[in-house]
């Protein structure tokens, strides 16, 4: 059975790019247009990076390769991310 | 700005849930590529085999399966699992190579050459984009996949392959990074170029020669 966590995983790798805690942002899946905290994804870290995907349509959302002097972060699921001030 | 502009110093902290660390307890020998020529630089010999997945396991009954490959001038030559198999399946013993850094030696596999695939197959193009059921893609160079170096795997150890595994059939080209095995095989399509599937958009390497530890871009 593959191990699934939700998006709330995401907060130490992203926590490298942004400067607060992004999960309880809301994005815009690219795939069902349905927009929701990133903290609501679901992560498949039992991968070559972790990916998050859509908790409604299993769009990719996010993936976090950790490559040891480098991270590859993508975030092209997501249309818009929300970020409050 | 939102973006920070250095994020070296909190590496540390991203590689605690990075996926390889969690390897590393699971059937773990200690011995290292000194002691095994066999195994390429950075790799660690395993006995068990690790189950990587990027998403949903998809389901797909072999009475419902079915293999496409496109060709340039949009032909599509299919074959169901019948057809497959009628093809000619082969015993192939080879040692497979998880970018993640974990090497599984000696594996036993039965499946279909690709050559028997692209034998009445006529294109000028170079590269190959696999699909899976599911939606994963990767890329091979079509010369990679010829000449009895890749394969349509059924089994593996002795037993049709598990879904998880990548079932009813997968991709085999185990002289690569084991990414561009790709689970849950669908769709060969012909490509001009070397366009980069999942992982090679994502910050993998696009050929992924393991024994070049061609890991990343």
């Amino acid at each position: 059975m593959a191990t699934r966590l939700d998006g709330n995983a995401l907060a130490g790798a992203l926590s490298e790019v942004f400067r607060e805690d992004v999960t309880a942002a809301r994005a815009r899946c690219i795939g069902c247009g349905g927009v929701s905290p990133i903290g609501g994804a679901v992560v498949y870290p039992d991968a070559p990076g972790l990916v998050a995907r859509c908790a409604s349509c299993d769009q990719v959302l996010a993936t976090i390769v950790d490559a040891g002097d480098r991270v590859f972060l993508s975030l092209s699921g997501m249309s818009t991310i929300e970020l409050r001030r | 700005m939102l973006l920070q502009s250095n994020t070296a110093g909190s590496v540390g902290s991203f590689a605690q849930i990075g996926v390889s660390m969690s390897f590393t307890t699971r059937g773990f020998s200690g011995r290292r590529r000194e002691e095994n020529p066999r195994l390429p630089p950075g790799q660690t010999l395993f006995e068990d085999w690790p189950v990587l997945t990027a998403g949903p396991t998809p389901r797909v009954d072999a009475a419902d399966w079915e293999l496409t490959l496109r060709d340039e001038t949009g032909t599509d030559h299919r074959w169901d699992w019948d057809g497959l198999l009628a093809l000619g399946v082969e015993d192939v013993t080879v040692d497979i190579h998880c970018v993640t850094h974990w090497t599984k030696l000696d594996m036993a596999w039965r499946g279909v050459s690709l050559d028997k695939l692209f034998e009445d197959v006529e294109t000028e193009h170079e590269f190959v984009m696999a699909h899976s059921y599911g939606g994963y893609t990767t890329n091979v160079p079509l010369e990679d996949l010829l000449d009895g170096k890749a394969w349509i795997a059924t089994e593996a150890e002795g037993e049709p392959l598990d879904p998880e595994h990548g079932g009813p059939a997968r991709l085999l080209v185990p002289h690569l990074y084991f990414w561009k095995s790709a689970k849950w095989i669908r769709s060969l399509t012909m490509t001009a170029d070397n366009e980069p599937g999942f992982w090679e958009q994502n910050g993998y390497h696009l050929y992924g020669d393991p024994w070049k530890e061609e890991r990343y871009w």
